[in-house]
């Protein structure tokens, strides 16, 4: 409105350019996001469309732009081919304890390193940070060695387990209770009598929720979206569904029919949590992005 | 000078013989508090630390230990010293050079032109826009798309000889590419595959820091007559460094780790990357010897390599963000 109010004067000989947040987005910037938004969606879409037809239609040109008949067929065969039924229940279990136990232990360690004094704090966080920047790749050897020794192969425990903490979830709690979590309120609590977990339960929690909610979005999608160890640490026999998948798309004579109802399932549920909390995601990856 | 500091050593003390007028707690729950209050931090860190070091931090040195020894997948209880063989052998084998240049170029791809879209990207979600909300969901749904998932539709996207990308190319008079085994249509296909689920990520993130650039060093640089392209490389651009190199630094080591792409798009023989190892990345060759070929200690040198190499550029990234620091 201001920016109006100044270059609206008449004076055009020196306009004043105002910060970007101010200006609205002209036909090219809706133009250039349009095509930016067709270039994201048009693959899922297109998994949809694929999905619903039978193999001879995939293997002419041109190819299909619109959705056939088929999709039931091909959900019914991914379902039985590739354990698609145990693998999408295997994936929710999986990935839903992961994040519980992210935001869990992360919230707690988070707010003993961000509120509470003791020996060896320091040097603690930054073993965490630090490694922070290690790549799974390079404990994959010895992990299997562990879950191979313990028997565990093909059980959902070996993936869940080494992923159920995570130093960015401890980091990033640990930068949002520093801020939202005044020292003043665990001191209060604690002049009432509250002890360490009272605390916890009645002042860390509820300041802590919107962190919380953001880190187990965030754990959630990653857990279920998780390829490199779970493909090493599973069978098809007890699939989670990215390793369902992985068994669908390396046949020799692929199926893409098939593969693609497999993928359309496998990527489904989170695209209508996508649909549903849009806009609650977007807000958190930007704060997270923002406070990480 | 020194006056100043006496009267506020004075102010200071006063106080202090105030102190001490709370009411203690009975001798058993003052014990209580006191060990609630030494211990329980440490309870609050351990179940994070014991997970860390069991399943982060020891395979990490466990690894390093492997790389030295003779671990077969074969007999895994059988291991042997093999000093620095695994490594030797490593800088003499043609494949894992080619694993690294693929590693290096399809990051290269993948990486430059997904922060640079994102950039654009942010910046035009940045102007009010009409349905905000719905551009920001757009862009990030790929996100929210599995690696597998999403190397499955563009294998068939990318198809040679009725793939979508092929036909649409064939409608502006463009013969037919061979996505697959071509080395650089391959590798562009592969980095095309890591854009697509990235960029939108990426475009949120700079959205965000931009958000956070005061409003008033915009105001000024429009005083002083910065058009909006100069404002957005002068101010805009430059209060973003730390989140440009943090998605730098993000963005590379997940170049470097890349596995599940290639080795989706490689079909029945992806550990491979592709016939000709075209587009075989260092994930996929660790991967290739130790589950493949069964040598899992030579997979373990591998590993280290990758760790050594990341440390390397971590060390030339702080270097190069300290002399750019140093100058602005």
């Amino acid at each position: 409105m201001r920016v109006r109010g100044r270059t609206g004067g008449g004076r055009r000989a020196a306009p004043v350019h105002r910060a970007g947040r101010h200006l609205h987005g002209g036909p090219l910037a809706y133009a250039v996001l349009s095509l930016f938004a067709l270039g994201s969606l048009f693959p899922l879409f297109w998994t949809a469309v694929t999905a619903s037809r039978d193999n001879t239609r995939l293997a002419r040109t041109p190819p299909p732009l619109w959705f056939g008949g088929d999709l039931p067929h091909n959900l019914v065969r991914a379902w039985g081919e590739a354990h698609m039924g145990l693998a999408l229940f295997n994936t929710v279990l999986v990935a839903g304890t992961v994040a519980l136990g992210t935001v869990f232990f992360c919230t707690i360690a988070g707010f003993a390193f961000a509120r509470l004094r003791f020996r060896g704090r320091r040097g603690l966080l930054l073993l965490t940070v630090g490694t922070m920047m290690v790549p799974p790749q390079l404990g994959v050897v010895p992990l299997f060695l562990m879950t191979a020794r313990l028997g565990w192969t093909d059980q959902l425990q070996s993936v869940v387990l080494p992923t159920l903490v995570s130093a960015f979830g401890v980091f990033f709690m640990r930068q949002y209770l520093v801020e939202a979590l005044p020292a003043e309120l665990v001191e209060a609590a604690r002049v009432d009598g509250a002890n360490s977990w009272r605390v916890v339960w009645h002042v860390v929690f509820p300041a802590a929720r919107p962190a919380m909610a953001v880190l187990a979005m965030l754990s959630f999608v990653q857990a279920w979206n998780d390829f490199f160890w779970p493909v090493i640490a599973l069978t098809q026999e007890n699939p989670t569904v990215q390793v369902a998948l992985t068994g669908l798309g390396r046949g020799y004579v692929p199926d893409q029919a098939v593969i693609m109802a497999g993928a359309l399932l496998g990527t489904l549920p989170l695209l209508l949590a996508f649909a549903l909390f849009g806009r609650q995601i977007v807000g958190g990856i930007m704060r997270g992005a923002v406070k990480g | 000078m020194t006056a100043t500091t006496s009267v506020a050593e004075d102010a200071r003390a006063a106080p202090g013989e105030r102190g001490g007028g709370r009411s203690r707690p009975g001798p058993w729950r003052g014990r209580l508090y006191r060990w609630d209050l030494r211990y329980s931090p440490y309870a609050f860190v351990a179940p994070f630390l014991l997970f860390f070091a069991a399943f982060g931090l020891f395979p990490l040195l466990y690894t390093g230990w492997a790389s030295l020894h003779r671990v077969e997948l074969t007999s895994l209880h059988h291991t042997e010293w093999a000093g620095a063989h695994h490594y030797v052998r490593l800088l003499e084998n043609d494949f894992f050079w080619n694993a690294l240049r693929n590693t290096f170029t399809i990051g290269v791809l993948s990486t430059v032109p997904q922060l640079l879209m994102a950039l654009g990207l942010a910046h035009l979600l940045h102007h009010r826009l009409r349905a905000a909300t719905f551009w920001r969901v757009a862009l990030l749904t790929p996100y929210a798309t599995s690696v597998a998932a999403a190397t499955l539709v563009f294998v068939l996207l990318y198809g040679r000889d009725y793939g979508m990308v092929n036909w649409a190319l064939g409608a502006l008079g463009i013969g037919p590419v061979d996505w697959q085994n071509g080395t650089w249509s391959s590798q562009c296909a592969v980095a095309s595959i890591v854009i697509w689920r990235w960029t939108g990520y990426n475009a949120l993130i700079y959205l965000a820091a931009m958000q956070a650039v005061p409003d008033e060093l915009y105001e000024s640089a429009a005083l002083d007559g910065a058009s909006r392209r100069q404002q957005f490389r002068h101010v805009t651009v430059p209060a973003l460094r730390p989140t440009i190199l943090f998605t730098v630094v993000v963005s590379t080591i997940g170049a470097t780790q890349l596995f599940g792409e290639p080795l989706l798009f490689g079909g029945a023989a992806g550990q491979k990357g592709g016939a000709s190892h075209q587009f075989q990345t260092l994930g996929l060759y660790l991967y290739e010897q130790g589950w493949f070929n069964y040598h899992l200690g030579r997979a373990s040198a591998v590993a280290w390599t990758m760790f050594l190499l990341l440390l390397l550029i971590a060390a030339v990234g702080g270097l190069v963000a300290r002399r750019r620091g140093g100058d602005g």
